[in-house]
């Protein structure tokens, strides 16, 4: 590989791209380049249509030949996306990619200016300085980091489960955590599924199963990441496992203890069916749950809470000896290479808008309810009841409740109307209520979505455009006597409406986990100001993350319906499955070092560094950085009293050069 | 404690049995009030129709006069008042245009305002600053078996509300069960008594403040506090007429200063309540606790 | 015979130019992210009886419909009871729409005759500016003689129930430095409020 030109001397080329318009439009790419042509050491200076094109990339290869360039600068867009590219073409021409630097006139410049003339300095400028740093790099080798074959899962809904069986299914090692006692998420409590109407429990159960049959898979319930270190393909986590009081080994589902417990009847609300249904300290959280193993709840459990019970569960047990009232919070560590999140979400409180009456009107509830309500295994047995019992004759839906409104989310939860317009077509089937749907817009893109809004119109559900400004209990006329009175204006008839009904369901939207903040810490990864998981690249990386390694999958990005999160949790599943069969990584070289001679081994670099990549060499007095720690992000070389941390394509003379090019 | 006190044109008028109500109230509970020296109207919501900028200016020289006279905080009592000097506070701290013309208006007239005084009702005064328990110890005449139909209205809730919720506010419930009342529940504590429009568009108006009692009474509740002189005016003095077009709906309306005067042992008369036209129903009055 | 209307819209019923001025109004911006769900309407207690709902206010000013908002019954039933502005998902400050819009209405004239709404404004005003405070059984025996005298008449158990109970005041309130305060109105613009009652 060529370093500098026979004398030592230095030979630039530069070449400033139109990207069709999106640069020339707003720059005069032949001016910069004519510019840059005479500033020193510039052997070639040139402007072209596409240089990330074949032929664009050709034109680098060969001047490299020609001119025996032994420096590289392009002008384009973001480095995001082409600064792989230009280097890959300056390896290709025998050059090593580190002699490159790039200038991105696109983002920071034509996209953000109007004034042409204006646009055209200030990309001089920046190619200058470009010029002027490129001078001083140095050949550079990237670092490889081999990756871990083993892959962690946070979250068993139904994107977690689908990551882990394809990873499994690939014959890679799998541990999914899953913080509550079974999994399947979501989707476990839901009745049918839009828009398709299968039934939910018959899709899950069968991969629910799988988790817990496969052999590369080890699933942990009941359990929480709590600790993560390390980097990407070497990441050491520590696993907290809740006591369940329960030998998972040794329990085989049967029930007998759930029978045998001393509070004869089920008397604490259940979290399955959201309350509307009841269970035993000691319980299974729903038929189909997996692992089929009971778990106690410490909060109610007599035994303990206050260590006097006469433990009716154990006798039952018998001889299998499952239940350990000894059992202990336990914390495990575990080795993996790679990081699927996939936490789901959570459901917005309906009592936040007490306007629409959750929580003082006994009818009125949420969509997630009604899905426990018209489940057969629900607390009804499938039959919709108000809670005195009886038939509702007419029911309201109130779409968008907590979404799209500026007081609370500011976001669509992109499944309100589809699966309103589901519960309203299943109320249609079981009953013969009058059902109605109170929407500001219906969004139905997804593929046969808008059919079934079409089905819905046709099945006779009622639909008025307005968002619902109150529901009440004041009656104004004999007909709203004892019903729940809901105030609207129809926007398409042009009117306001009072508008009757017995039941209400509130379409409330889906929100961030409670503990999205911990998660994203403990992982390092971004959030967008709503609080869901940041994804690298809205188009082009969906589902990694801006840390190596780390993917998301799922509602954790952001609100979807269930096609969407399986297409996720198989996208995050492949980009794991592609490191991993690769191997290794190769890291941009960008790291600090530390001029051993320099340093004093004062220490004060070690607790700065957000990575925890600079351990102290106690036989040598040193300060050491691990280069596959180090992220580049400089804080140690700004903070070093001694001056001793350097880093790579941030040299203090790169640096200052560049700072002149611009100012020049 | 030490309160500047606006009265505002109401309770010099027609609601002048609030005035009546609160000055001895606030006085047996130690509160001292003193009146804005040459105060004037705020502006109300119809000089707001008129001229944004010179409404803001009436309600500007209020609280520039309040903050040279020591700064204590403004006690407003009507609605509309706390609607607006509140209004203008924000506008003059939110909006540059509106700030620039008011400082140069109270320029003319050697006055300034740099934003400290702080706008606020008795009801948040009585609730914060002096205590329930205070006033639970003044009680001598508990307002037991009253039921009472707790009705806030609009412009102390709405939009500038700092000491209560907007959509369901509870203080005015707590200081009642103080007093011994029974609260009665009242979904309609904070919907529109129909304001001016009871004179200007009756059919529309009347109709509001008819829906109002009508509810009031269908929940059971002997008598309805209030905390606007406008509402007590329109629930109270329009009777006749709600009578006339939708059948009887009996109920006084009496402002909460009023019942908190009877649970203190004051006389009727002494709280104004000889000026209501619909009269509290005489209820058995218990004897003065010793 | 059937009557019938023609309700198309030409562009030339739209004044250009008049969305930008409302939404310029300190506390008006919002206007531009309306999304037209009619939670204002929902919710205004007035909206039953106005021509055009309040979202259809909004919608008609976005699309510069100034003579047709102007001239509508419906920011004279405003109540200003802000029970709107405090719904609006999109935090549009309804009522000072509202508020803006009265106030062209009256610059410009544009009222419904003999509507009492837009006299009491004015009515106030001008007592506000002559006196500095407000004797309420004035203004509206002004405003009765100005909109509809016969109301007068149709009150006067009103006015006895007043007399009887002592809330009818006659002697006029007025504050002490009147001067000042017109000088301040004065140099807040030289809007002049004087009552010029339109067509
Ligand atoms: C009422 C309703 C009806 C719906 N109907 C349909 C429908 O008919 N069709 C359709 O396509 N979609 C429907 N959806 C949407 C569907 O629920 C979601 O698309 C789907 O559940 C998303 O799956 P997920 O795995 O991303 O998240 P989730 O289902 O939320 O699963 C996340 C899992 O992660 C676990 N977890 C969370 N945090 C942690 C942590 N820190 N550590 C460990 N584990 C954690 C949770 O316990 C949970 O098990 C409906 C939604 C609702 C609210
Ligand atoms: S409530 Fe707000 S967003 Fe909805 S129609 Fe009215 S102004 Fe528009
Ligand atoms: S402020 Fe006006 S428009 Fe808004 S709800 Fe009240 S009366 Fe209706």
């Amino acid at each position: 590989m060529k370093t500098n030109g026979k004398n030592g001397d230095v030979r630039i080329g530069f070449y400033v791209c139109h990207c069709g318009s999106n640069i020339a439009a707003m720059v005069d790419c032949p001016a910069v380049a004519e510019y840059v042509r005479k500033l020193a050491g510039v052997v070639v200076s040139r402007d072209y249509k596409y240089m990330c094109s074949d032929p664009g990339q050709e034109l680098i290869q060969q001047d490299i030949k020609e001119h025996q360039l032994n420096r590289v600068v392009v002008a384009s867009c973001s480095p995001l996306l082409h600064e792989h590219t230009f280097r890959n073409a300056c390896a290709a021409g025998g050059l090593n990619p580190f002699y490159f630097q790039m200038v991105n006139i696109r983002e920071h410049d034509s996209w953000v200016h109007s004034d042409r003339a204006e646009a055209t300095a200030k990309a001089k400028a920046l190619a200058h300085a470009a010029i002027r740093r490129v001078r001083f790099h140095r050949a550079l080798e990237p670092t490889r980091v081999n990756i871990h074959p083993d892959t962690l899962i946070i979250g068993g809904g139904i994107a977690g489960i689908h990551a882990a069986l394809l990873l499994a299914n690939a014959g890679k090692k799998v541990t999914l955590v899953e913080r509550e006692p079974s999994i399947g998420g979501h989707m476990a409590q839901l009745d049918k599924t839009f828009p398709t109407l299968d039934c939910s429990a018959c899709i899950l159960t069968p991969k629910m199963s799988a988790i817990r049959s496969h052999p590369n898979i080890t699933l942990w319930t009941y359990s929480e990441v709590a600790k993560v270190d390390g980097y990407v393909g070497n990441y050491t986590v520590t696993v907290k496992r809740k006591p369940r009081f329960i030998d998972e080994e040794l329990c085989v589902g049967c029930q007998e203890c759930i029978k045998a417990c001393v509070f004869k009847e089920p008397k604490f609300a259940d979290e399955f069916n959201v309350g509307l249904g009841k269970r035993k300290p000691i319980y299974i959280p729903f038929p189909q749950a997996v692992p089929q193993v009971v778990v106690i709840d410490p909060d109610r459990c007599i035994q303990v809470k206050t260590g006097k019970c006469k433990q009716t569960c154990v006798e039952a047990c018998a001889d299998r000896h499952a239940i350990d009232f000894t059992q202990q919070e336990e914390l495990l560590e575990i080795k993996v290479g790679n990081i699927i999140v996939a936490t789901g979400y959570k459901l917005f409180d309906a009592t936040r808008i007490p306007q629409y009456g959750y929580g003082r009107y006994p009818n009125v509830f949420t969509s997630l309810e009604l899905e426990r309500l018209v489940n057969s295994s629900g607390p009804t047995t499938g039959e919709i009841l108000l809670r005195n019992g009886q038939h509702p004759r007419s029911v309201g839906f109130i779409l968008c409740v907590g979404s799209r409104d500026m007081k609370t989310n500011r976001w669509c939860s992109r499944t309100c109307c589809m699966h309103s317009m589901k519960l309203a077509q299943l109320i249609r089937e079981h009953t013969d209520a009058d059902v109605t749907i109170f929407y500001m817009d219906i969004r139905a893109p997804g593929k046969g979505c808008e059919e079934f809004y079409d089905k819905s119109l046709k099945d006779g559900i009622q639909f008025v455009r307005g968002r619902v400004a109150e529901v009440t209990d004041w009656a104004l006329s004999p007909e709203e006597e004892g019903k729940l009175v809901i105030r609207v204006e129809d926007t398409l008839a042009g009117f306001v409406r009072r508008i009757p009904v017995d039941m209400i369901v509130l379409a409330t939207g889906m929100e961030p986990q409670a503990d999205a903040q911990e998660v994203r810490r403990l992982l390092n990864m971004s959030c967008s100001s709503e609080g869901w998981f940041l994804e690298r690249h809205p188009k082009l990386a969906p589902v990694a993350t801006f840390t190596d390694g780390i993917f998301i999958a799922g509602c954790c990005q952001g609100p979807k319906d269930i096609p969407d999160s399986i297409a996720q949790a198989g996208a995050a599943a492949a980009e794991a499955l592609s490191l991993i069969d690769k191997g290794y990584i190769e890291q941009e070289p960008n790291t600090a070092y530390i001029e051993e001679a320099d340093c004093s081994g004062c220490k004060s670099c070690i607790p700065l560094c957000p990575y925890t990549a600079i351990s102290f060499d106690e036989s040598k007095q040193k300060a050491v950085i691990h280069a596959a720690l180090c992220k580049g992000c400089g804080t140690c070389v700004a903070s070093c009293p001694s001056g001793s941390i350097k880093q790579n394509l941030f040299e203090d003379e790169e640096i200052f050069s560049e700072i002149e090019g611009v100012l020049t | 404690m030490k309160y500047s006190y606006f009265p505002g044109c109401s309770l010099k008028g027609l609601g002048r049995a609030y005035e009546e109500s609160l000055l001895p109230v606030m006085k047996h509970l130690g509160v001292e009030l003193q009146e804005l020296e040459d105060w004037n109207c705020c502006g109300a919501t119809a000089y707001m129709s008129v001229d944004e900028a010179k409404a803001g200016v009436l309600a500007a020289r209020n609280l520039a006069i309040a903050e040279q006279n020591g700064g204590h905080d403004l006690l407003t009592p009507c609605s509309a008042c706390y609607l607006v000097l509140n209004k203008t506070k924000h506008n003059i701290a939110d909006f540059p245009d509106i700030r620039d013309r008011i400082h140069c208006a109270l320029r003319s007239a050697n006055l300034t305002y740099t934003g400290s005084t702080r706008v606020r009702h008795p009801l948040d005064i009585l609730v914060h600053d002096v205590g329930l328990d205070v006033i639970k110890e003044k009680v001598v005449r508990p307002l037991k078996g009253l039921k009472v139909a707790p009705y806030y209205g609009c412009q102390v809730v709405r939009p500038y509300s700092t000491f209560d919720d907007a959509w369901n506010p509870t203080t005015m419930d707590r200081l009642l069960a103080t007093l011994g009342a029974e609260v009665v529940h009242y979904p309609l504590k904070t919907k529109c008594c129909g304001g001016s429009l009871t004179g200007t568009l009756p059919e529309a108006g009347l109709r509001m403040s008819y829906i109002l009692l009508k509810e009031a009474v269908r929940r059971g509740a002997d008598v309805i506090a209030t905390i606007c002189p406008l509402c007590q005016f329109n629930m109270d003095a329009y009777h006749d007429q709600i009578d006339r077009r939708w059948g009887p709906t009996r109920i006084a309306t009496v402002y909460f200063t009023q019942l908190m005067g009877l649970a203190f042992g004051f006389s009727e008369k002494e709280l104004g309540l000889q000026r209501n036209f619909i009269p509290m129903k005489p209820r058995p009055v218990p004897p003065v606790a010793a | 015979m059937m009557q019938i209307k023609r309700t198309i819209k030409y562009e030339a019923d739209r004044v250009r130019g008049f969305s930008d001025e409302i939404m310029s109004v300190s506390g008006c911006e919002q206007l531009k992210s309306c999304i037209q769900c009619g939670t204002c309407s929902g919710t205004c207690p007035l909206s039953i009886y106005m021509d055009f709902s309040p979202r259809q206010v909004m919608a008609l000013v976005r699309a510069d419909f100034k003579n047709e908002v102007l001239s509508s019954k419906t920011v004279w039933l405003c109540a200003s009871c802000y029970a709107c502005t405090v719904e609006c998902p999109r935090q549009i400050r309804i009522t000072d729409i509202m508020y803006a819009l009265k106030q062209r209405a009256i610059k410009e004239g544009i009222y419904p005759k003999r509507f009492p709404i837009p006299i009491l404004a004015k009515e106030f005003s001008e007592m506000v500016r002559r006196k500095g405070r407000i004797t309420e059984t004035l203004l509206v025996m002004r405003l009765f003689l100005k909109a509809n005298w016969r109301a007068v008449l149709s009150s006067w158990r009103l006015g006895l129930g007043l007399i009887r109970t002592g809330r009818f005041v006659v002697r006029a309130e007025r504050i002490e430095r009147q001067a000042e305060l017109q000088k301040m109105l004065a140099a807040a613009g030289n809007n002049n409020v004087r009552p010029t009652e339109a067509a």
